[in-house]
């Protein structure tokens, strides 16, 4: 119990995914415009992030590892992940309109995002069992959605600041997510996983 | 040799297996939203008067989408029909008389000494344009009162007109020039007629607007 404990805390807050191991920076940039998106996109991804590492975790344990296949992972989990984001869409779009409709858009861009490929490779090389996998996976994508959301209420804030020119925009965007790294350095050492 | 065959094997069994899945689903948790049914609902005046013979302005759109005529909707007229006509690439039709002629723009009047405050005109009203109270007297906001006659027929006092809106010295326009019916009768070449009747039709109804 402990450990699973240990596993959420190392992935949300010390080994977070966005700001300290720079994955899935570009929903980090491109969809922390407006608190409402940017919570839509975090619902999303903490659904898909979940799911995927479980169905790759799986292909790998059931598929590769007994035909020796190991070093087809990448491109396995690329076709687990795709299809997965696939599949959810699909039941979603046709049993509830409403979760559609706050997750709609975002559900097809997480294909692309790279934490979630990383969440699912990780996985694999620190050998987690099932519950751990689903634990990683889903304790990534809840460090993914507090930063996000943190971000982008930041940025709404910034967006009404009276920031000098040169630095509006994006600029002050990236100024503030390393200063958002730099600070979640602070929890390196509380949890060593 | 034989690890490659393996490798290929299984890859392609794996895509075999999700392609087979995806296309269970999208069998299975197919959507039948239709955006057309959105863009037709928007050009209709959503007066939601039923005289169309559907019980509002999104049925009658989901009708016309799965191919029905366009020219039922005496509230929208000319107009809306040109605009349909527009939108789905089809010849403009004059108005099916069956479903009601575009009248005057009138406006629901209640003879307030014999309204008896039943309240039924109110549960009839598609636009909330008719203000009381059970045992109140009830009256019509005319402002907001699209005309479509849905009030007359359960008032059980028969107290509910309809008045024609005078015209007054701010919104007296010039007679509309009657839309060309056949193509024999365009005046002006066009490739489409409903272009022209669509035209025709735009400033009148700007003025009736201003006039409720």
């Amino acid at each position: 119990m402990a450990d699973y404990l240990l596993i959420l805390i190392s992935t949300i807050l010390v080994n977070n995914f966005v700001l300290v191991q720079f994955l899935g920076l570009c929903p980090f940039m491109g969809v922390s415009g407006k608190l409402e998106t940017a919570m839509g996109m975090s619902l999303a991804t903490t659904f898909v992030l979940t799911l995927s590492s479980v169905c790759s975790y799986l292909a790998f344990t059931y598929l590769l590892s007994p035909l020796g296949l190991e070093y087809l992972r990448t491109i396995t989990f690329i076709l687990v992940i795709a299809v997965v984001v696939q599949f959810t869409e699909m039941v979603i779009r046709s049993t509830s309109p409403l979760l559609y409709r706050v997750l709609g858009i975002f559900l097809p861009l997480i294909t692309t995002n790279c934490a979630v490929l990383g969440v699912a490779l990780l996985n694999i090389k620190k050998q987690n069992d099932f519950m751990a996998s689903i634990l990683y996976g889903f304790g990534a994508a809840l460090g993914f959605a507090l930063v996000l959301i943190l971000f982008s209420a930041m940025r709404e804030r910034i967006a009404v600041a009276d920031v000098p020119t040169p630095f509006k925009g994006h600029a002050i965007g990236m100024i503030t997510a390393g200063l958002m790294s730099l600070a979640f350095m602070g929890f390196t050492g509380l949890v060593n996983i | 040799m034989s690890i490659v065959v393996i490798a290929i094997a299984a890859l392609l069994s794996l895509a075999a297996t999700f392609g087979a899945i995806l296309g269970f689903a999208s069998v299975r948790f197919k959507v039948e939203g239709n955006p057309l049914v959105d863009q037709i609902d928007g050009i209709l005046p959503q007066t939601q008067c039923g005289q169309c013979g559907f019980p509002g302005c999104r049925p009658y759109a989901e009708s016309i989408a799965n191919g029905d005529d366009i020219n039922k909707c005496p509230p929208g007229g000319e107009t809306t029909i040109a605009a349909l006509a527009d939108l789905l690439g089809m010849e403009a039709k004059p108005l099916d008389e069956e479903h009601g002629e575009t009248k005057d723009k009138r406006v629901a009047f209640i003879r307030e000494e014999e309204c008896i405050g039943c309240t039924k005109c109110i549960q009839a009203c598609p636009v909330d344009a008719i203000l009381g109270a059970a045992k109140q007297m009830h009256t019509v906001i005319a402002e907001e009162c699209t005309g479509c006659d849905l009030c007359v027929e359960p008032c059980p006092v028969d107290c509910i007109d309809m008045l024609p809106i005078s015209t007054t010295i701010n919104d007296w326009r010039w007679e509309r020039p009657s839309p060309p019916l056949s193509s024999t009768q365009t005046i002006i070449a066009s490739d489409r007629q409903g272009t022209a009747a669509g035209d025709n039709t735009k400033p009148t109804d700007d003025g009736d607007q201003q006039a409720a």
